[in-house]
């Protein structure tokens, strides 16, 4: 495990992204969706969080948050000790080189007018006075690191497979040397094969330029392959937050157990774990579910639940846990003598 | 294909759009004709004089065909076709580019602003929406009748009717080009490129200038070349009503109204301006569609 004492490079307090939805005639404002209502997590310099949930649940909406290129609602997101979500506008564009993203859709993350040179050097264009020939320079550097043929330089992103588009924007990422990469779901679009390419690319680059990441993904063994520390998202909130290990012995939070129960076993001579099978949909972000945001689909659910939200708890050293299994009032830590049959639809 | 490939020098731009141009035959094929209609009307009067004659010689060679002498006949008052050919061309050509130019301009300009920043967007679709409603032809009629005086006191008759004429062509027909634009841009602005580009930090202008307007080039392709079309033929109309040029003053629209009261008898006197008209239209077509293929990176080399 990391220590703890060092500063983290990336702190978010309580963010929240609620989107307004209108409706009526009169469009008025009518209610909110609640993709993040109240994440909080701080991340060390050098480490990799990864952030798991299902579709929906708020992952990449959290990442967008972090990086402003959606105006939070409310919470702190603290950046090298400077407050990303208050910035002024020409202090946020200075600060932009620090903090960077990979995106998931390496087709459309690539202008489709723009050569590969053009693409990589676009960073370059905007922040710094470097000549034309030295962004060359720099271009032909970035692709060597990510493994594209210099080549290819004057080529168009549509003469690229998946794999290869996705270094191009990996190598984008790098052109300002940043400190802080959000990986959103960089490898879901790609082929099987690929993936493991394109992380093992960025465990590399993590090593040889001490990159500290936000990996988003839904890709359980993907993250557990690459992650330090892995939260486990659920409808815009945090279920669980633990060290890889930990977490993928023995989750805590049930929904975090259902989750990892779906990861399959490569080995088949190795006992199956019990698959829990979640039922029901995922409440609306809309109208979320006025206690515990799982309540509707938690097969360990309880009075309580219903009534009051669990606040984000360290449970263990190091392992934060939202779930009312685990606070005081509901006694003792992993109890599963609390047993209820699942209520679909109650709230 | 890759070792033909300059390795450090990217090829410019230029050089590839216009290999690619080439592969386009009808692209071609249409340059070449708006090249001959271009030269034909801006050199051919160098070369061909009429003959400048007395009212009564004029009035005994009136409508005759073509001959050596006249090689496009005369009209009924016993002019040059030719020549009056010629001299429309260049007043046509002139209104017909830059009426279209300035509508895609406004167009262009209003849709990226209304797509791109969304408070503007109530606003300017509502003047667009309000601009498509107006009738046009009385707009028109009444931006002639207030202003034509007003600027030819100050450029001349001529001029300020040309100036008139274009900016009234111009500024009732940005519409269409706009909501196009303004749809593309919506679609477009929602790109993971765009977010890449906002998460670089590139201005709202650069952004514009970068990654949107190349994106919006094709269907603004589309609109321009449809636009000069209509402005030419805009143009006939409003000479036709009597509020374009003066009547003295050839442009191929007038002279295909002039003609088309002869039409039965001398059928010749349409022709010549409708054929101009058409092979303009076309050839801008298609060099509109070469053009647009070739500024695709994705059609270019297929």
């Amino acid at each position: 495990m990391r220590d703890l004492v060092k500063e983290p490079l990336v702190q978010v307090e309580d963010l929240k992204m609620h989107f307004p939805i209108y409706s009526g005639v009169l469009r008025r404002h009518t209610g909110d969706v609640k993709a993040v209502d109240g994440v909080s997590f701080s991340i060390q310099p050098g480490e990799t969080l990864g952030l798991v949930g299902e579709s929906g649940c708020g992952k990449s909406t959290v990442g967008r948050a972090l990086l402003r290129l959606y105006e939070p609602t409310a919470g702190r997101v603290i950046i090298e000790g400077e407050d990303i979500a208050t910035l002024d506008a020409e202090t946020l564009r200075k600060k932009r080189p620090s903090m960077q993203m990979v995106f998931q859709d390496p087709q459309a993350s690539l202008n489709p007018r723009m050569t590969l040179s053009a693409i990589i050097s676009e960073p370059m264009v905007e922040h710094s006075t470097m000549s034309a020939d030295e962004r060359q320079a720099r271009v032909f550097e970035l692709m060597d690191a990510v493994g594209l043929n210099r080549r290819f330089a004057n080529r168009y992103p549509h003469e690229f497979s998946g794999g290869q588009r996705q270094r191009i924007g990996i190598a984008r990422a790098l052109a300002l040397n940043p400190k802080f990469i959000v990986c959103d779901e960089p490898i879901a679009a790609l082929d099987v094969s690929i993936q493991a390419q394109v992380v093992n690319l960025l465990e590399d680059l993590q090593d040889k330029l001490g990159l500290t990441y936000l990996f988003i993904s839904h890709d359980l063994s993907m993250v557990r392959h690459i992650a330090d520390r892995v939260a486990v998202m659920y409808l815009g909130r945090i279920a669980e937050l633990s060290p890889r290990d930990a977490l993928y012995a023995q989750p805590l939070h049930p929904y975090a157990e259902a989750l990892l129960s779906a990861v399959n076993e490569p080995d088949p001579n190795r006992a199956r774990r019990e698959r829990i099978i979640l039922t029901g949909d995922v409440p609306s972000p809309a109208n979320p579910p006025k206690g515990c945001t799982f309540c509707t689909r938690c097969p360990k659910v309880m009075d309580i639940c219903r009534q009051d939200r669990p606040e984000l708890a360290e449970v263990q050293p190091g392992r934060f846990v939202a779930c009312h299994l685990y606070t005081k009032a509901a006694g003792s830590t992993g109890a599963s003598e609390v047993y209820e049959p699942t209520q679909q639809g109650a709230n | 294909m890759t070792e033909t490939t300059n390795l450090d020098k990217p090829e410019s731009q230029v050089a590839a759009i216009w290999r690619q141009f080439r592969e386009h035959k009808g692209a071609v094929f249409g340059l070449a004709v708006l090249g001959f209609l271009v030269v034909f009307v801006l050199i051919g009067p160098l070369l061909w004089q009429a003959e400048t004659l007395k009212v009564s010689e004029a009035l005994k060679v009136k409508n005759q065909g073509p001959s050596l002498r006249f090689p496009l006949g005369t009209d009924q008052l016993g002019r040059d076709m030719l020549d009056r050919m010629m001299s429309a061309g260049q007043v046509s050509l002139a209104v017909g580019f830059i009426a279209m130019m300035i509508a895609i301009f406004f167009g262009t300009f209003i849709g990226i602003l209304a797509g791109y920043f969304k408070r503007l967007d109530g606003p300017l679709m509502r003047l667009t929406d309000m601009f498509l409603a107006l009738p046009l032809i009385p707009l028109l009629l009444v931006m002639v009748m207030l202003f034509r005086d007003r600027i030819a006191k100050v450029v001349g008759p001529e001029m300020g009717a040309f100036i008139l004429i274009v900016f009234a062509i111009g500024l009732t027909s940005w519409m269409h080009a706009a909501r196009i634009v303004r749809g593309e841009v919506l679609a477009l602005k929602e790109r993971e490129y765009v977010l890449a580009a906002r998460s670089i930090g590139a201005p709202p202008r650069r952004i514009i200038l970068r990654h949107i307007l190349p994106n919006v080039i094709s269907p603004v392709m589309v609109a321009a070349t449809l636009g000069i079309a209509e402005a030419i033929i805009t143009e006939s109309v409003l000479s036709f009503l009597g509020l374009g040029f003066p009547p003295d003053f050839p442009t191929w629209g007038r002279l295909l109204f002039d003609g088309l009261q002869y039409m039965q008898l001398y059928p010749e006197r349409v022709i010549w301006p409708g054929l101009a008209i058409s092979l303009t239209v076309l050839s801008v077509n298609y060099i509109g569609d070469g053009l647009r293929d070739a500024l695709d990176p994705k059609a270019r080399g297929r």
